[in-house]
């Protein structure tokens, strides 16, 4: 079903297509960065209500919808290094599950940081902000779970199984500003319906969305790039590729 | 697919299904209790479906619109007393302190405090709700009827009722 993706599994492809992927993405995340928080932190019109305060939406907001992509990228990685046992989606766990739990951590900073003048505290223990920082603790579970065995591969697995049932805190995520009562308000953007932001503030905001986006997946790809090497390191391929740019290098330690 | 991969398909499949009716089991027997704070309404009538009520002297959260014109502010301290309403009840809140900046007439917040009597809350803190909508203060007006007062031009000494005439008539609109 899936056979024509076989030859992307293969680890010598994988490492090549992240090379050729990696500035491309890197240049895009640099640009649209650039351009939604610029835009978004500094031109963008002050909230009716909230003044400048609601600016660090520009952050908040694609650092928490990110940190849900990342982990459902990284669970389907888990699925496919389960069922498939594709080494590569196993690599890629590890290599997602770090970048995920810095936007994790962005996510709940910046909520913070938002909710201490507008709401009047740090923090409160409602449904939304604690199912995200399960996410957090799911994250750190996978990080962790991976190197907490002798035997790698049991570890590998370990964390594949945590990773894959995670996925169960996602909705939760989500629908818990509809399905309980929060101090936390419902969603902006991301419902099937208009947004309930103004068009002048919203642009930047899918901007810096899509900024965070190229982001997670510039940095995956590089990780990846390091975990792969790391893993191949015997075989022939990778012995070939170090010597040849050892030679064409003026470096010559490392 | 091969059958040693639809062993395992099947039986990751099982996990996450067992698990996903497992934790929606427990969030559904929490109801509830996972709600960060009581409304108006659960709080007089009773909530779940035993009807609970809150006694005197139990800890909790309410939360609730800012009935318009109910805010009462001590002219010598820092006391101030509101009215919250969701869709019916009103029940006062007490509160000694300093509110946050969203707070306003007309719109959500949430306290916290000890249930003096049926209706009375004494708060030991009050937070401001928002919600989902952005817009600039020219849009909000126009749409709204909202005149935005920026906040350094709020507090003419001490008529905070200032503040919230201009809000009042787009009050109703505000939700929680």
């Amino acid at each position: 079903m899936f056979k024509w993706l076989d030859p992307y599994a293969k680890p010598e492809t994988l490492y090549r297509l992240c090379g050729l992927w990696f500035p491309w993405l890197m240049t895009a995340a640099f640009i649209s960065l650039l351009i939604g928080m610029v835009w978004g932190l500094a031109f963008t019109p002050a909230d009716y209500q909230q003044g400048d305060s609601y600016r660090i939406i520009h952050i908040h907001v694609p650092a928490a919808i990110w940190s849900m992509g990342a982990y459902s990228s990284m669970a389907i990685a888990a699925l496919i290094a389960l069922v498939w046992q594709v080494k590569a989606a196993q690599w890629a766990i590890g290599a997602i599950a770090p970048i995920g739990a810095v936007f994790t951590v962005i996510a709940l900073f910046t909520g913070a940081a938002w909710g201490k003048p507008m709401w009047g505290t740090w923090w409160v223990w409602d449904a939304r902000l604690t199912s995200e920082l399960i996410l957090l603790f799911l994250y750190l579970g996978v990080i962790a779970l991976s190197g907490a065995f002798a035997d790698r591969q049991t570890g590998a697995k370990a964390s594949a199984l945590l990773a894959l049932v995670g996925v169960v805190n996602l909705p939760i995520i989500h629908f818990s500003v509809e399905w309980w009562n929060t101090l936390h308000q419902g969603a902006t953007i991301t419902k099937f319906a208009k947004p309930s932001i103004d068009a002048s503030m919203l642009w930047p905001l899918l901007i810096s969305i899509l900024a965070f986006g190229l982001w997670l997946a510039a940095l995956t790809c590089l990780r990846l790039k390091t975990a792969i090497l790391q893993n191949e390191q015997h075989r022939p391929w990778v012995r070939q590729l170090v010597s040849s740019s050892l030679k064409s290098s003026v470096i010559k330690e490392g | 697919m091969n059958p040693r991969r639809k062993q395992r398909l099947m039986a990751v499949s099982a996990i996450l299904l067992l698990l996903s009716g497992a934790v929606g089991a427990m969030l559904y027997a929490l109801q509830e209790n996972v709600d960060l704070f009581y409304t108006p309404t659960q709080l007089l009538e009773g909530f779940g479906k035993d009807k609970i009520k809150p006694v005197p002297g139990q800890r909790l959260r309410i939360g609730g619109m800012v009935v318009p014109g109910s805010v009462k502010r001590d002219e010598s301290t820092l006391k101030v007393s509101f009215d919250l309403v969701d869709t019916g009840p009103i029940v006062t809140v007490h509160y000694e302190g300093i509110l946050p900046d969203l707070f306003r007439e007309g719109q959500g917040i949430v306290a916290q405090g000890t249930l003096l009597d049926a209706t009375n809350i004494e708060a030991t803190e009050v937070l401001a709700k928002h919600d989902e909508e952005y817009m600039p203060p020219e849009v909000a007006e126009a749409m709204k009827g909202i005149k935005h007062v920026p906040p350094a031009k709020t507090y003419p000494g001490k008529t905070y009722p200032a503040t919230s005439a201009p809000v009042a008539p787009a009050a109703a609109e505000v939700q929680q």
